[in-house]
């Protein structure tokens, strides 16, 4: 295993963030971590590198136990934090080069560890550029490019797609196929679900510290909302009529916006109201499971 | 200072290229490597100000009390003040950094996050800071002592002393800014700091004026005062006149830069790890 939680418990004052959780993350898959925002999953982010102490339960990362072993742990990962905090001052070049000395790449082979995390990142043309003039996208891609100057072969991304337009988190997302590719572990947090669907090979849905799911994301799509949902939509009278049909009848189903959504349609032998039927999808799953919409 | 070995199991697949300990200085010096990167974005500036502000200092100080007394505590008033600034000076560039510096990489920038996540502990984190603080406080500190010289204090071997005194006091002042950054709640606060402790610090410091026509009671509060060490210290260096009472005078320094090393790591290793 990659990283092996167990029972991990943190809390802040009277709130519980991280309530029991059990993770096991096996090398060489992109794993998703799938939550609502304050689900606990930057808590557990940032308790894999010792920057969070677990009030109880048992941490391991690469075979190493935390937080006693973490700066070993640390040397041998890399990090992409969700929130941006490049040093505005510096060059890329000089970002990277920094981050190749504080993980302990040697100096002969510290400028080529530089050209090749700027070739990933694709900012080759603007190396000596200070990051403040950089765009949003180039900033985020430097800092994957910082997480992967020592080539970890475990790397945790937490949301790193947030905030970015469709384009960028496109090139993002083939980044991170790539890393996958050749056979990192890859643990990535994220409240997308179309991100964890396209990228992560198991994903664990979390809600309220812990993980209420596991599987590959075609599987608990099956297992939590079939194979069809029928969407019906109409008036507020119409919708409120057809939520308490499903109720009355036991069918999973779900609110949102206009429209009710009633999983499991194959399984409903004519007796569902009309509406349009599709295949179910992550998001399905997803609300089956927590009760709670995302974005 | 010893790395001591982390013990943990390697892991199976393959050996590790390094295995980590505490306090490394390959770890300080990536710290530190950052900060070089930084400072030569601003060294012109910085330098600017530590000529230009000793200087006024001088001619105000120096030209415009010095005519009124040329004599302070059996010294040239231009050597007295000179010598004194010294000390004013390494107070202030690395107190202030200290705070400023360490708040606004934590709390806006975020940096300490980014460094705390790659293998680097918060005690070589903030080390390496106040290393680097203190190193440049020490070589401005001769900035006061070059304008001295052309106002005519005479060049001494002692003058050699002075980085290194401006270092030990450097240390322990960025120490007490790291701490006071990590208490403040917001950076507003850092100006109770500034007018109540910093400000009588140098002013009852005996840079500008001996401490001994002062009551008592500030004399004694004086003796606690690192600043007051430190600018004995450099004033004896700068003038070759060391004796015995300079050794209590760096005791002092080092005691106050050892205490203010270990605080500081406690303070804010506390906030920046939950």
């Amino acid at each position: 295993m990659a990283i092996s939680l167990k029972g991990v418990v943190k809390r802040y004052g009277p709130v519980t963030a991280v309530d029991g959780l059990d993770l096991d993350v096996p090398k060489g898959v992109c794993f998703g971590l799938l939550g609502p925002n304050g689900a606990g999953k930057s808590t557990t982010m940032r308790m894999l590198t010792a920057q969070t102490l677990a009030d109880e339960g048992q941490l391991e990362v690469l075979g190493y136990e935390l937080p006693r072993a973490s700066k070993q742990a640390r040397l041998e990962m890399g990090v992409v934090p969700q929130l941006d905090n490049l040093d505005v001052e510096l060059t890329c070049r000089q970002i990277l080069t920094v981050f190749a000395r504080l993980y302990r790449v040697s100096r002969g082979e510290r400028s080529a560890a530089v050209q090749r995390a700027l070739e990933i990142a694709n900012l080759v043309p603007r190396a000596d550029t200070i990051v403040r003039e950089l765009s949003g996208g180039m900033r985020r891609r430097l800092l994957v490019a910082r997480g992967l100057i020592h080539r970890p072969r475990l790397v945790l991304l937490d949301e790193p797609t947030v905030g970015l337009d469709p384009q960028v988190r496109q090139e993002l997302w083939s980044l991170i196929d790539n890393l996958r590719a050749e056979g990192v572990t890859l643990l990535m947090s994220t409240h997308y679900i179309e991100e964890a669907e396209r990228l992560a090979d198991t994903v664990a849905v979390m809600s309220h510290g812990r993980i209420v799911a596991e599987g590959p994301p075609a599987e608990l799509v099956r297992a939590h909302a079939g194979e069809q949902v029928i969407e019906v939509y109409g008036s507020p009278d119409r919708l409120a009529e057809v939520s308490e049909l499903a109720t009355s009848r036991g069918w999973s189903s779900r609110r949102s916006g206009p429209v009710v959504a009633i999983m499991r349609a194959e399984s409903l032998d004519g007796e569902a109201p009309e509406g349009v039927r599709r295949p179910a999808n992550l998001e399905d799953a997803f609300v089956a499971l927590t009760g709670e919409q995302i974005e | 200072m010893s790395a001591r070995a982390v013990t943990a199991g390697a892991p199976k697949d393959r050996a590790p290229a390094a295995r980590v300990g505490r306090l490394e200085p390959a770890a300080l010096a990536g710290v530190m490597s950052r900060d070089v990167s930084i400072f030569g974005r601003y060294w012109k500036a910085t330098t600017f100000s530590s000529i230009v502000q000793p200087t006024i200092y001088l001619l105000a100080f120096g030209l415009g009390f010095g005519s009124l007394l040329p004599h302070v505590a059996g010294m040239k008033y231009v050597q007295y003040v000179a010598t004194g600034v010294v000390a004013v000076a390494v107070l202030f560039s690395s107190a202030f950094p200290g705070m400023f510096n360490t708040f606004v990489r934590w709390q806006f920038q975020r940096t300490y996050d980014a460094i705390l996540a790659a293998p680097v502990d918060v005690e070589e984190l903030i080390t390496a800071e106040m290393l680097w603080i203190s190193v440049r406080a020490g070589v401005y500190g001769l900035a006061p002592l070059l304008v001295g010289l052309a106002f005519g204090l005479e060049p001494a071997a002692g003058m050699l002393l002075v980085p290194l005194i401006g270092f030990v006091a450097g240390f322990g002042f960025a120490g007490f800014g790291v701490t006071i950054a990590a208490v403040a709640k917001t950076i507003d606060n850092f100006n109770y700091v500034t007018s109540a402790v910093l400000t009588p610090m140098f002013l009852v410091g005996g840079s500008f004026f001996p401490i001994s026509t002062l009551p008592p009671v500030i004399r004694a509060l004086a003796q606690i005062n690192p600043l007051y060490h430190c600018v004995q210290l450099v004033r004896d260096a700068s003038l070759n006149a060391l004796g015995v009472a300079d050794l209590g005078h760096a005791a002092v320094l080092i005691a106050f830069a050892v205490l203010m090393w270990r605080l500081a790591i406690w303070r804010l290793g506390k906030r920046l790890i939950d």
